[in-house]
């Protein structure tokens, strides 16, 4: 693991992915858009508005697979201090936030129809919308120090304490009551037909597809402001003396 | 035909809910990909506009 720390061998390694995770992003929304909106069935009880499940879904999937993704690898930075560890989570972060925004739309908008209001204070809903303010927290909390580093320790200490909401998440529907359905996986396989199930899990790689190629592009976009910054501190030690040479 | 594809916008009486939901996915997904893309052009576009000022340093002394 720790080898992926060297920022040109593990971008020498994301750069090889990126292709395939960005055409296989473009198959995937391609083969399970249509299947999600047309050829699939509609509910026998929800009727078509089990479509909103295929985008809701794979984003409250994509939500908390990124911060679980930004908790391991915040981890990774304070414990053994790994500069790509500290970029991944940063990188991650505005992207794993907007998949818990939609998740939180779609989930109102697959809400108002179904259970007659756009939102209730249950726990499901509830700690969803708190990791989203925890998402926006750390974005926030990692620039708002002068010190990038002192930042970065910040934001990671507070993802790290934030990811105890995870398992209050995931087991809120089984520990509470709530209006939210159970998980559809259980020991006994899935409690969602297969007609819904070939989108669900098209739509789901898609998603985790897009969050990869997307945190590549950022990764670069990152490197490249870390190399911007040591260009202009280099730039202001060179200057002076080249003043001093003119 | 153009009946059905009617209909079939309709989403059974849910368009309300399917369509923003749809709509705004791709909006939130287009967006943040986008935003990527502006930010890393913008910094690719810093970053040699810097190594051109540097390499005229060097070529001035």
């Amino acid at each position: 693991m720790h080898k992926f720390a060297n920022p040109t061998q593990f971008m020498r390694i994301a750069n090889a992915i990126f292709p395939w995770a960005a055409g296989l992003t473009v198959i995937l929304f391609l083969v399970g858009l249509p299947i999600a909106l047309v050829t699939s069935p509609a509910d026998y009880q929800q009727g078509e508005t089990v479509r909103i499940f295929y985008l809701h879904v794979p984003a409250a999937y994509m939500g908390v697979m990124v911060y679980a993704i930004i908790a391991v690898n915040s981890a990774a930075y304070l414990i053994w201090r790994h500069p790509m560890a500290n970029l991944v989570a940063r990188a991650s972060a505005p992207v794993g936030a907007v998949f818990t925004a939609l998740c939180l739309i779609c989930g109102m908008l697959w809400g108002q129809p179904m259970w007659g209001t756009f939102w209730a204070w249950d726990a499901r809903l509830t700690s969803t919308l708190i990791m989203f303010f925890i998402y926006l927290g750390y974005m926030a909390l990692g620039d708002a120090f002068e010190d990038p580093e002192r930042g970065d320790r910040a934001a990671a200490i507070l993802a790290l304490v934030g990811s105890i909401n995870l398992p209050i998440i995931k087991f809120s529907v089984e520990w509470w009551n709530t209006l939210h359905q159970p998980s559809i996986t259980s020991m006994q396989g899935f409690s969602v037909d297969g007609s819904m199930l070939t989108p669900l899990f098209l739509m789901m790689g898609a998603y985790t597809t897009f969050y990869i190629s997307v945190l590549i592009l950022r990764l670069r976009g990152e490197l490249l402001a870390a190399k911007i910054r040591n260009a202009r501190m280099s730039q202001v030690a060179i200057s002076p003396a080249a003043q001093l040479a003119e | 035909m153009v009946d059905a594809f009617l209909q079939y916008l309709d989403m059974g009486g849910y368009a309300a809910f399917v369509w923003p939901a749809y709509g705004l996915s791709a909006a939130g997904l287009i967006g943040i990909l986008v935003l990527t893309l502006r930010t890393l052009k913008a910094r690719q576009k810093e970053f040699d506009a810097l190594k051109a000022l540097r390499r005229g340093d060097s070529e001035r002394n």
